[in-house]
């Protein structure tokens, strides 16, 4: 007896055994790593690349997806042509070594040598370095660096990288994501759990309220929104988290409708508490299991309704951009360019399906029901 | 019955009212009119317009005008789309909407009752696994990437059906649309009907005609009247988004329905065309709850309205 007292069992508490169990379900994890992944790639990505998101480059407008290195080296003489012509002269005997071409430049007059940052203005070239002069200037034998480029996704109709661009706009989706939930977390707690607790006539008019803002059409009250903030990229966190607080503040007051019933809640009236004192030490901490399977599953939901509000051009404004907005370019440009749609698409439908399989798992893992 | 429908529409009333209020207010709350054009309009110009509609008055007065139009079923003139009243644009969208909407509806609960039920009896077999995942991706792949998906597939690379275009409603160019808008809420229904199935299933009132040896066919007509209120009372808000049109799958396929109206009247401030769409949704909303309450009344025996 006195031994197995002097030893007693470590009880598991229900966030050890949510744990275990979230860990135990396999989708969820699969989820959580994909996000956290993503997560980090997104941050860390775009400084890597070696593109910024709003560079654009004229000479590659649309190169498709591929580990090529451009320029592709058939590009090279028509490209120097064109340029050449452009400071009205001839290359001739053009040569292209590894990284870098020489070339001859033959002008009918002397040409002026400001032209020649021509060729270090355009994508394809570095500055160019004159090795030989003959004809009084009329030739001009150049050296010139080729830069070399990588698309791996590819670029956009403007000639920008679209995977620093998907990068960046993963960011943005998965920000906007995270901060209107919790914008829709506080509002919505706190309403839910005022209004639960306080009861009676106080409930049934604050409930009252949540049924008409449920019945006002959802879009027109976030366009209201938008074009009261003027499209601001941090007011539109808190526009999309002021209409989805509705859903939480109805959970919130079910439950604590059912805690304030509970002994620990009554014996603190007792104690002389007040309903402030309650509601922060009793009643809101008691509510974090659904709260959190909620907020998971709100997530998804409010970059879904971002990427539709910049889908509808409501959203993130460029150079800034979001999945939304990709998604858009990318469903006009259907034509002979569908990895414009497909890319952004995949990466928006990998992060809500991540989003959901950890919301489900969370919810196994928290529903008290099953313990 | 009947008076039960008589007073949940009258309870429908003031909801009703306090939306009209809420969106009027609000949206004259906006900075910008309807006549802020990109070229500002001479004053004088503006001036009259503005006497015509009647903005020139005092805001009070201006709700209480609507109020009473409203009240004949008058949704006023619009006033940015030249020479039509509210009316008339629904009138002419509102059919197209409803078309869709109706039969991506009809579509819906055809298909994600059926997936529900043969995922619910196959529980954990292959069946059932294909439905899930099908649910899963139905559920997140919004409307706005699909939508262009078909097009690419079925408009362009296999080119069978049109990539857009209203065309009188033929059916060619009504597929897509309708498909696109219909697989979310199949995915949605399905899940539901799944759910709620399995739980039936293992119900006592199932299990007695089990024993009874009663056929497949009839256990799953007795289950499936169980299974499917929940699905009833989904149906009801989705009803009602999916018949005042799906902004997305109106624009990328370019029909002429009434969804476009939202966004383009609340840019445009079009005051009257915005307060019409919110009043023809909250309408929308609240018959449908209707529909469903009585439906449920119909299917469930214990649920009473008097």
């Amino acid at each position: 007896m006195t031994e197995a007292a002097a030893e007693p069992i470590a009880g598991r508490g229900f966030w050890q055994l949510a744990w275990l169990r979230l860990k135990a379900n396999r989708a969820a994890l699969a989820g959580l790593l994909v996000l956290g992944t993503l997560a980090l790639v997104c941050l860390v990505g775009p400084a890597l690349t070696g593109h910024t998101y709003d560079r654009v480059y004229p000479d590659y407008v649309r190169v498709t997806a591929s580990l090529d290195l451009h320029p592709a080296q058939d590009r090279l003489e028509p490209a120097l042509q064109r340029l050449a012509q452009r400071m009205r002269a001839r290359a001739e005997g053009v040569r292209i070594g590894t990284g870098v071409v020489e070339l001859d430049l033959v002008t009918p007059r002397p040409l002026d040598r400001r032209n020649l940052a021509l060729f270090e203005r355009s994508d394809l070239f570095g500055p160019p370095e004159v090795t030989a002069e003959a004809d009084e200037g009329r030739r001009l034998t150049l050296r010139i660096p080729v830069e070399t480029q990588r698309f791996v996704f590819g670029t956009d109709g403007n000639g920008r990288d679209l995977l620093t661009r998907m990068l960046v706009a993963g960011r943005i989706s998965l920000a906007i994501g995270l901060l209107a939930s919790a914008v829709a977390l506080i509002i919505g707690v706190s309403y839910g759990a005022l209004s639960g607790y306080l009861g009676g006539r106080v409930d049934m008019v604050m409930m009252r309220v949540v049924d008409i803002l449920y019945a006002l059409p959802f879009i027109f009250f976030v366009i209201l929104l938008v074009t009261f903030f003027g499209r601001n990229f941090l007011l539109m966190f808190v526009a999309v988290g002021a209409v989805e607080w509705l859903d939480m503040a109805r959970i919130v007051r079910g439950q604590t409708l059912m805690l304030k019933r509970q002994e620990f809640v009554q014996a603190a009236e007792a104690l002389g508490v007040g309903t402030g004192g309650i509601l922060v030490r009793h009643i809101i901490p008691n509510l974090a299991g659904p709260v959190i399977v909620f907020v998971t599953l709100l997530v998804p939901k409010v970059i879904l309704i971002e990427s539709f509000l910049s889908f509808l051009g409501l959203g993130v404004q460029e150079p800034l951009t979001s999945l939304g907005v990709l998604i858009a370019d990318g469903a006009k440009s259907i034509q002979g360019a569908a990895y414009l749609l497909v890319f952004p698409g995949a990466m928006l439908t990998i992060i809500l399906l991540a989003l959901n399989f950890l919301g489900d798992g969370l919810r196994d893992a928290l529903d008290p029901k099953d313990r | 019955m009947l008076a039960f429908i008589l007073r949940r529409l009258a309870a429908g009333i003031p909801t009703l009212f306090i939306i009209v209020t809420l969106a009027f207010f609000l949206i004259r709350a906006v900075p910008g009119g309807p006549f802020d054009l990109e070229r500002p309009l001479d004053p004088a110009v503006l001036e009259n317009l503005r006497r015509v509609y009647g903005l020139d008055q005092p805001l009070g007065q201006q709700y209480l005008a609507y109020l009473k139009a409203l009240l004949t079923g008058d949704f006023g003139p619009s006033f940015v789309i030249k020479d039509f009243s509210v009316a008339e644009v629904f009138a002419r969208g509102l059919p197209v909407s409803m078309r869709i909407g109706g039969l991506a509806l009809a579509l819906a609960t055809l298909v994600g009752v059926t997936l529900g039920v043969i995922a619910a009896l196959r529980q954990n077999r292959p069946a059932d696994l294909a439905v899930i995942g099908f649910a899963t991706l139905g559920i997140t792949v919004p409307t706005f990437v699909t939508a262009p998906l078909f097009q690419i597939v079925f408009g362009l690379m296999l080119a069978w059906l049109p990539v857009g275009g209203w065309n009188d409603g033929a059916v060619r160019n009504l597929l897509l649309p309708v498909v696109t808008l219909a697989l979310p809420q199949i995915a949605v229904i399905a899940r539901m009907t799944r759910a709620a199935m399995i739980e039936t299933l293992r119900a006592h009132h199932i299990r007695t005609l089990r024993a009874q040896g009663l056929s497949q066919t009839t256990i799953v007509r007795h289950a499936l009247r169980g299974a499917i209120l929940p699905v009833i009372s989904y149906l009801g808000p989705a009803a009602a988004q999916l018949l005042t049109g799906s902004l997305v799958v109106e624009q990328i396929f370019g029909l002429p329905g009434v969804g476009r109206y939202f966004v383009e009247g609340a840019l445009n401030r079009d005051y009257t065309l915005v307060m019409g769409t919110v009043v023809l949704i909250a309408l929308f909303v609240l018959v449908f709850n209707l529909i469903v309450d009585v439906l449920y009344a119909l299917v469930d025996p214990r649920v009473r309205h008097d």
